[in-house]
């Protein structure tokens, strides 16, 4: 008898059928990893054993944890299982915590309500709870005053605290550097040994999978496709859309050869400082570097990755690599003229530069139509295209990100997340740029869009001898669509060279920290 | 937490420094001779002298503005020409009739809304909810004197529960605080109907929050979710429209007391407007400022109770 | 369309019907009095009854709902005129001083209740109806520079302005061409809402006589004299009242109704 025992799971919402027949299996002590696309029904069925369903979702089937069947178990009883028979730890860990109550007071709370103890107790061992999950801040702290990673060991310590026989784990690191990834998926492995609990693991991330899962359910559509022992899956995949799902993450696009090396962006000494909030009530105010003495270039038509964690300066750079936001010293020039001339930005430099944004859904206004979108850096030249040329021009456009002439009268939210990325290249490209600037452009994006995105990335600037500055937390996709790479932290570049070689022989503590934590999918065979 | 509640009062300081520029411009700057245009067109010329004199009008603007601050500071506001008492007194009588009467609705409006909000969240698209929200939809669309009209013509004149109007004195509490519900009411109501609608999207808003989530995941159901982790969150919004439910109270007072012959500040300010006594009026009017803006600054301290995140913040 | 939007629409259009309709004909003249006819009950030749005057009522609704429905519809004129922009500039400049003073100003005017401004610009010029249009009017100010501030900056955050400053767009044409189309919804209902509250506040405002003054029209007035009366004549107070709650509960139903229906849109579902 399976600890879990999901069996013929269906669900749907209103008409809409969700899952159909699911079955998923999960033993003491084991991990199981269900993964699949956005869309697949993973994250429904991890709300479905917690008996979390939204209103009006009619489940079919049978879910049996521990001997009881979820579905068939009224509210009150339910209550009863949550937090003690079965816990919960989400993506989000940043709005996961309830912003007005102390940490230890909320990992207190799953115990104060299940058991029947005094405060104290309680709170002590919600003390103990949250140094065994590695959390070195006192319990009396505010979620806000913590990291995304401290947040997510105490949504852990939360689902923990009664030492539950299932954990369910959904997208629990998603959100997270890749260093903290590593070492909150460490502390997940370390608690399922020790508690001997069942881990059911919902991620999109195959790598992550194939780090950490005993077993593998693939979702599509609602449904799983395959299933099996991680070992033996990997060696032998059976169904097609799993071979393409592994075949799409560890995608390698065909980088063209790239000749000649005339410099193209030239970046100098760059500091940038932010003011921050006065400590005293009059006096300086203090600032925080944000970028210090940054210096790189890029030639014309050559790739190059940034890559970093959140809060290093990514962003930053590229506001100052744009002349959005003027810089405390140094200097940035793009083919010899200054991105920033006294107090504003310089237009005929700008021309030169365009940019594609991390978030499909945010990077277009909901108001205009596609023409209108793609055609918004006309702003910049001096004479823009009117007429029938304009029209020609928009849809050649379209057409080389491969959209067709149609689209050009839709609003965006017609689109899905990967068609948005294609009109924001098409976006980038209108004014024929020299560089264009990825910020994350493909992170949000399922892996298979993604790996159709970066090959049309690839072979547009290919064929029109662009360059491009591809920053992105993803060091595997980084690794292959670039031909140099600079490392950032805390501001710094900490190393930057030639791609290959900075991946296989690292020579900064940082790099190559960076480059354990990532987890990796084993060759394919 | 200093540091914000430092913050709040330089806000505060500032505030009540403008606001006093404000009304000392409108009353003493605009009418150009403030006293020929208290007197009227046919006031004889000796009058106007006096009174100019009086106002001490023969001084340079800053050193009039000065005069009237540091008057107020020490509780001086001056003399009123239609009563020829201290404005002080004046204030004193009446303020213990509006400020307690904008304190007793304030309390029934609370009192009203948040269980009415808390209610109708709980049971989301229930007959309970479509039921208080429907009664709320009527509650915002009521004028509060029109409502007082209705109670008096029930309460006091029909089934004579309530006096139709006037005030006892506070020397019999009991009496007093009868005389001025039915105003208090009919002031709380409307009020109560929009801060219960506030209360229940605020709280519906929450609901949606993944920390709820967070807390239905620990074993907690879904009304102990609410009462425990939404509650507090959502006062955040709900202390500021109570901030500016206050003004809304004093002022509201302000025209209910003319429906039941209360002796408070709206009399006292209605009779000196047509009397033209700007030396009353401008200070009741600072004097009514001065509450809201303290009013404003004791919101935004209970802010900083509610919300950790004010209290580390500067 | 939903429910609400209708009974809503229907509500106000009545009473913007009446007082259009009150500038081509109205059933009695009520400029003169005919006190043989006074306090009459509703009845077939007076609909609504008549006041202590003798005056028909419901001409003197048709006329208030003009006085009503003008001054309110100005002070909010005036309250998005001069808010919205301050509002846009506050977000556009965004942490700057500017922004700092428009908010400060903002909060100050919020500490002037309209009834208080009503009573300061009374004191000095005498009562009317445009005073009372100004008071209203300049508290409904800051209601639309805080709400379009505040709904300016979230999309200040979003690419799709960084993209068109990438473009080299001013923050002015920013505003205008990317932020104003996103905001016209909400716009348009909080309008809605002020307009209601501006009748309300006339109303307030002509019955303690600091509005409108005779021999125009007002609700508000009309209550006025019919407080002395309504314990032997119900009815003089009972019709503007409900004539106030009517217009003011179509308004706001209105306002609910169209927020339901312009803004349940391409809100995405991400996992």
């Amino acid at each position: 008898m399976s600890l879990l025992a999901i069996k013929d799971l269906s669900l749907s919402i209103g008409d809409t059928q969700i899952l159909h027949d699911v079955d998923v299996d999960t033993e003491p002590g084991e991990i199981v990893a269900i993964t699949g696309e956005s869309g697949s029904g993973k994250s429904m069925t991890a709300l479905t054993v917690m008996g979390l369903l939204p209103r009006g979702a009619k489940p079919g089937g049978s879910v049996v944890l521990d001997g009881v069947d979820i579905l068939q178990t009224p509210e009150p009883d339910l209550c009863q299982m949550r937090g003690n028979t079965m816990g919960m730890v989400f993506q989000e860990p940043m709005t996961a915590l309830n912003p007005v109550q102390t940490i230890g007071a909320q990992v207190a709370e799953t115990i104060s309500i299940h058991e029947n103890t005094t405060k104290t107790a309680a709170h002590e061992r919600a003390a103990q709870m949250l140094e065994r999950v590695g959390l070195k801040v006192p319990p009396s702290r505010y979620p806000h005053e913590l990291s995304g990673g401290q947040r997510q060991r105490v949504v852990i310590a939360m689902a923990i605290a009664l030492r539950p026989k299932l954990l369910i784990a959904d997208e629990p690191t998603t959100a997270l550097d890749v260093t903290t990834q590593a070492r909150i998926l460490d502390l997940l492995r370390d608690l399922v040994r020790e508690f001997d609990m069942g881990l059911l693991m919902i991620t999109h991330d195959l790598a992550v999978v194939a780090d950490i899962a005993d077993k593998i359910v693939v979702m599509q559509d609602g449904r799983v496709v395959e299933s099996g022992a991680t070992d033996h899956l990997l060696k032998d995949m059976q169904h097609p859309y799993t071979k393409a799902l592994f075949a799409a993450s560890t995608h390698q696009v065909q980088l063209p050869v790239r000749k000649g090396s005339v410099q193209l962006l030239y970046a100098k000494n760059i500091i940038r400082d932010y003011p921050m909030p006065r400590q005293k009530l009059l006096g300086q105010r203090p600032t925080f570097r944000a970028l210090d003495n940054v210096n790189f270039h890029i030639e014309h038509g050559e790739r190059v990755g940034l890559v970093g964690e959140s809060g290093c300066g990514k962003s930053t750079l590229t506001r100052a690599i744009l002349g959005l936001e003027d810089v405390q010293g140094g200097e940035i020039r793009l083919d010899g003229d200054p991105v920033f001339t006294g107090n504003r930005p310089n237009q005929s430099v700008r021309r030169k530069m365009q940019v594609v944004f991390q978030d499909p859904y945010s990077s277009f206004n909901p108001r205009h139509r596609v023409e209108r979108l793609i055609t918004e850096p006309f702003h910049l030249l001096k004479n823009p295209p009117t007429g029938k040329a304009r029209e020609t021009v928009i849809f050649k456009a379209l057409q080389d990100v491969g959209l067709s002439a149609a689209d050009a009268g839709k609003y965006i939210h017609e689109f899905s997340g990967g068609q948005r990325q294609r009109i924001a290249i098409a976006r980038a490209l209108i004014v024929e740029p020299e560089l264009i600037i990825f910020d994350e452009a493909v992170s949000a994006l399922d892996v298979s869009v993604r790996a159709q995105v970066l090959d049309l990335i690839v072979d547009i600037c290919g064929k029109r001898r662009l360059a491009y500055l591809f920053i992105s937390h993803d060091l595997s996709v980084v690794r292959s669509v670039t031909d140099r790479v600079l490392v950032m932290k805390s501001g710094k570049i900490v190393e930057q060279g030639d791609t290959e070689t900075v991946f296989s022989d690292p020579q900064h503590a940082y790099t190559k920290s960076l480059i354990a934590a990532a987890p990796q999918l084993p060759p394919l065979i | 937490m200093i540091r914000y509640a430092a913050g709040r009062l330089t806000s505060l300081v500032i505030s009540l420094f403008v606001a006093s520029i404000v009304i000392f411009a409108v009353i003493e700057v605009i009418p150009g001779d403030p006293a020929a245009f208290m007197l009227g067109v046919n006031a004889r010329p000796d009058t106007i002298a006096a009174l100019r004199a009086e106002m001490g009008l023969d001084q340079s603007l800053i050193e009039r503005y000065f005069d009237w601050i540091t008057g107020l500071l020490q509780g001086d506001f001056g003399q009123s020409w239609t009563y020829k008492t201290p404005v002080a007194d004046l204030i004193g009588d009446r303020i213990w009739i509006s400020l307690p009467l904008a304190i007793y609705a304030l309390i029934l409006s609370t009192l009203i809304a948040f269980p009415a909000g808390i209610y109708a969240a709980s049971r989301r698209s229930g007959a309970g909810d479509i039921t208080i929200m429907g009664a709320t939809q009527l509650g915002v669309a009521i004028p509060n004197f029109w409502f007082a009209m209705i109670l008096v013509l029930i309460f006091a004149i029909n089934l004579r529960w309530f006096s139709a109007g006037g005030f006892p004195g506070w020397d019999n509490p009991l009496q007093a605080m009868k005389s001025l519900t039915l105003p208090a009411i009919a002031l709380a109501l409307p009020q109560a109907a929009i801060l219960a609608r506030v209360m229940r999207s605020s709280l519906l808003d929450m609901l949606g929050e993944d920390f709820i989530r967070t807390a239905r995941a620990k074993g907690l159901s879904a009304r102990q979710a609410l009462w425990k982790h939404a509650v507090r969150n959502a006062l955040i919004p709900v202390l500021t429209i109570i901030g500016l439910q206050f003004s809304f109270l004093l002022a509201g007072g302000i025209i209910i007391e003319q429906v039941f012959f209360l002796p408070g500040l709206g009399r006292l300010i209605f009779q000196s407007i047509s009397a033209r006594d700007l030396i009353v009026v401008e200070s009741v009017v600072m004097l009514l400022v001065f509450t809201v803006i303290m009013v404003n600054f004791m919101v935004d301290l209970a802010y900083a109770a509610v919300d950790p995140r004010l209290r580390s913040k500067a | 369309m939903n429910r609400n939007l209708i009974i809503g629409t229907t509500l106000t259009a009545v009473f913007i019907t009446l007082a259009v309709w009150s500038f081509v004909w109205i059933p009695y003249d009520i400029e003169s009095l005919d006190i043989a006819n006074k306090l009459q009950t509703p009845n077939s030749a007076y609909l609504l009854g008549t006041d202590h005057f003798g005056r028909d009522i419901l001409s003197m609704i048709m006329m208030g709902a003009r006085t009503s429905i003008a001054v309110a519809f100005v002070a909010v004129g005036i309250g998005m005129a001069l808010g919205i922009p301050l509002g846009l500039l506050a977000a556009a400049r965004h942490g700057s001083l500017l922004d700092e003073v428009i908010m400060r100003g903002n909060d100050l005017v919020f500490a002037f209740p309209s009834l208080v401004i009503a009573i300061l610009i009374t004191a000095v010029f005498g009562a009317s109806a445009t005073n009372a249009i100004i008071a209203i009017g300049i508290f409904n100010i800051p209601v639309f520079a805080r709400l379009t501030r505040g709904a300016a900056l979230p999309l200040w955050e979003r690419d799709f302005i960084l993209a068109a400053r990438v473009c080299g767009k001013s923050a002015a044409r920013i505003s205008v061409e990317h932020i104003l189309p996103n905001i016209t919804n909400l716009m348009i209902v909080q309008g809605t809402i002020q307009f209601s509250l501006g009748i309300l506040a006339e109303a307030a405002l002509s019955y303690i006589g600091l509005g409108a003054q005779p021999p125009t029209a007002s609700w508000g007035r009309m209550l006025a004299d019919a407080q002395t009366l309504v314990s032997i004549a119900p009815h003089t107070a009972l019709v503007p009242g409900f004539a106030i709650l009517l217009m003011v509960l179509g308004l706001n139903l209105m306002g609910d109704g169209l927020r339901d229906w312009l803004d349940p849109r391409i809100r995405v579902a991400r996992t």
